[in-house]
């Protein structure tokens, strides 16, 4: 936020690490808590809080990358797969056990966490580009066992219908509801990803980002490390994949395929990599982007194009602006938004003085 | 009967492998020496042959202009690509070079179709469509010319890095960049070389399989293919592109022949990167890859 921070002076370790870096902070979260659970429920219609709802969504799963490729430097492409097995664990629960969310959310990201840690047992040998390859593998493998298994995937058409999620008899089925289920889910979401970060094991993560070999000689298991990266992170693709089959209704393996997955790498990198709150902005960017697109497509896009034609080039347009933007960001601004909203804050904290 | 189905099935497969061969040479060639790892080269193929298709289909251009056309649209879009895009990102994290390349690769697959339309159209570039019958074998010709095309670019382009001058500096260049530049090798002029190459290699590629399959946005996929393809044989390895390829082709093949019928389909997608996981396990860097060595 734009305050002043003259006059604090920190002592501690303690303090320095502090969740809150300066007292304001506070009345900053509660300000915007007030915003987003008081004030934006109360004024916008279903259509934009379900715009909210997607954006949410998309902020646990990006989270949870950032995680892995920001935090640790594990690149992983197969992240969609490991939100379709946490949907249709969350799935499967729901419908043939009857289980409320608060049990099917955790047993999704159970399930994910432990395919992620499958998944990441080979990282120990394979490095780098391999790495970003052997996860890319697995979510062709993680996709094809999902479809040509009948258990899973519930038959033809591999999808399944969920029930609306259940809470003590009320059941969450407009997106005012769903707003408030999902809102409460990802801010668990951001303040479990900020004190891990703080945490013992978020460091190791880091020093195994920037020297692999350097923290393994000042005692960090890499290994094990590594891997709890990869149950994390999974843990929370696998939420997302719950969150989102419980918005829409349906569990279906077509919303998790590589294209997703190359969504949410473009989410953590524009936002920033290694920023919780980097994630948080890339996560409304991507989520935004085809809806603005399209929507400014379909108010100008006639004054050059006749109407007939505008349907067909739309997606293709939408593509073309897609990729551009990404490319544009990486070249201007290697360090995504998170950087960009720094840049702003500290222009104008030191207003009026340039230095 | 089984064995002529068995040997059917690999002949077949080691044609096809050929041609994946040919695709992957372009990833290894930048890799190799601008250390990019380049997700768009399946939507090289692709716009290539959608140029030459829409040159020849939209244009009525004769086939070897529309050839022309498309080799000199491929030299100038990766010649503007690797100044534009590529050159501010060197040094940067993988991740950030990969996430570029996959922003450019769905720009390239929104603006073929804008430009040439997105109907599947037939690539003639005059094989015979009757197939090869030898014997009790079955063979495309396309794919028979296209493993020829690409045995005689990886002898040519092997010669490019054995023999010539040009091919020895990016060698060099590939080695290492700093030492390049210390023994006046214009580095940034070869990182240009290499992704004009790798754009030819696209070129080659689209005709062949452009006459394979058909052109349209679907060809992008082969990009796909390519991965386990270049991971097998060893990301920096040319021999290894080869090999991989040949091991992938087959691989994919007797897949399809053997396991499809019992699982229900769809098992030559996913085959390649099982057996790619395989390989990694027992070596991490390829079959023919370099290992990297970690220095504090």
């Amino acid at each position: 936020m734009f305050h002043r921070e003259s006059g604090y002076f920190k002592t501690t370790y303690q303090a320095d690490m502090g969740l809150y870096p300066l007292p304001i902070a506070r009345y900053a979260i509660v300000a915007i808590a007030a915003l987003f659970f008081i004030l934006l429920p109360a004024v916008l219609d279903g259509y934009y809080l379900s715009i909210i709802n997607l954006v949410a969504i998309a902020i646990v799963g990006a989270l949870g990358l950032n995680i892995l490729v920001g935090f640790t430097g594990q690149i992983s492409i197969g992240h969609a797969a490991f939100m379709s097995v946490g949907a249709y664990t969350a799935a499967n629960l729901a419908t043939k056990l009857d289980l409320p969310f608060w049990l099917t959310l955790p047993a999704g990201g159970a399930m994910a966490a432990f395919i992620g840690i499958l998944v990441g047992i080979p990282s120990l040998r394979i490095k780098g580009l391999y790495l970003a390859i052997a996860t890319l593998a697995a979510q062709f493998i993680i996709e094809w066992i999902i479809n040509h298994t009948p258990t899973i995937s519930g038959g033809v058409a591999a999808s399944i219908e969920m029930p609306r999620p259940n809470f003590f008899g009320m059941e969450l089925a407009t997106q005012a509801e769903l707003y408030y289920f999902l809102m409460v889910i990802a801010v668990i979401a951001i303040v479990g990803a900020l004190n891990l970060i703080r945490s013992r094991i978020g460091r190791s993560f880091i020093a195994i980002r920037d020297q692999e070999i350097a923290a393994e000689i000042i005692g960090i298991n890499v290994f094990k490390t590594k891997l709890i990266a990869f149950g994390i992170s999974s843990f929370y693709a696998g939420v997302c994949g719950v969150m989102y089959t419980y918005y829409l209704g349906v569990a279906n393996y077509e919303n998790f395929q590589l294209i997703t997955s190359i969504d949410y790498l473009a989410m953590v990198i524009i936002g920033g990599l290694g920023s919780v709150l980097g994630s948080i902005f890339g996560a409304i960017f991507i989520t935004m982007l085809p809806i603005v697109i399209r929507l400014l497509m379909e108010t100008f896009g006639s004054i050059f194009i006749d109407d007939a034609a505008l349907a067909q080039v739309i997606a293709q347009f939408r593509l073309i602006i897609f990729g551009g933007l990404i490319i544009l960001f990486l070249v201007v601004e290697p360090d995504g938004l998170a950087k960009l909203w720094q840049n702003i804050r500290n222009y104008f904290r030191f207003w009026p003085f340039s230095y | 009967m089984e064995w002529q189905f068995l040997f059917e099935l690999t002949i077949n497969g080691l044609l096809t492998g050929m041609m994946y061969a040919l695709i992957a040479v372009g990833f290894v060639l930048i890799y190799k020496s601008t250390d990019a790892i380049n997700f768009a080269q399946g939507e090289f193929v692709m716009i290539a042959a959608i140029v030459v298709a829409g040159m020849a289909a939209n244009y009525g251009f004769p086939i070897v202009a529309a050839i022309a056309v498309g080799l000199l649209f491929m030299i100038v879009f990766n010649f503007a690509l690797e100044r534009i895009v590529l050159r501010p990102m060197i040094g940067r994290p993988v991740v950030s070079i990969i996430m570029a390349t996959i922003g450019l690769a769905l720009m390239l697959r929104g603006a073929g179709p804008l430009v040439f339309g997105a109907e599947t159209r037939p690539l003639d570039i005059g094989v015979p469509d009757e197939p090869l019958i030898w014997g009790p074998l079955f063979m495309t010709p396309i794919d028979v010319v296209g493993a020829g095309i690409s045995i005689m670019f990886l002898a040519i382009f092997g010669w490019f890095f054995m023999k010539s001058r040009k091919g020895v500096a990016m060698r060099a260049v590939a080695d290492s960049h700093m030492i390049s530049m210390a023994m006046g090798i214009n580095v940034e002029r070869y990182f240009a070389l290499a992704w004009i190459l790798a754009g030819v290699v696209a070129l080659l590629g689209g005709l062949v399989w452009g006459s394979a399959i058909g052109v349209d946005t679907q060809m992008a996929a082969l990009g796909l293919k390519v991965f386990p393809v270049v991971i097998l044989g060893g990301l920096d390895s040319i021999i290894g592109v080869v090999v991989g390829g040949l091991i992938i082709g087959v691989c994919e093949a007797l897949a399809a022949g053997y396991i499809d019928p019992l699982v229900g389909g769809g098992t030559k997608d996913f085959t390649p990167y099982v057996l790619m996981i395989l390989v990694l396990m027992f070596r991490p860097y390829g079959i023919f890859g370099k290992p990297i060595i970690e220095r504090i």
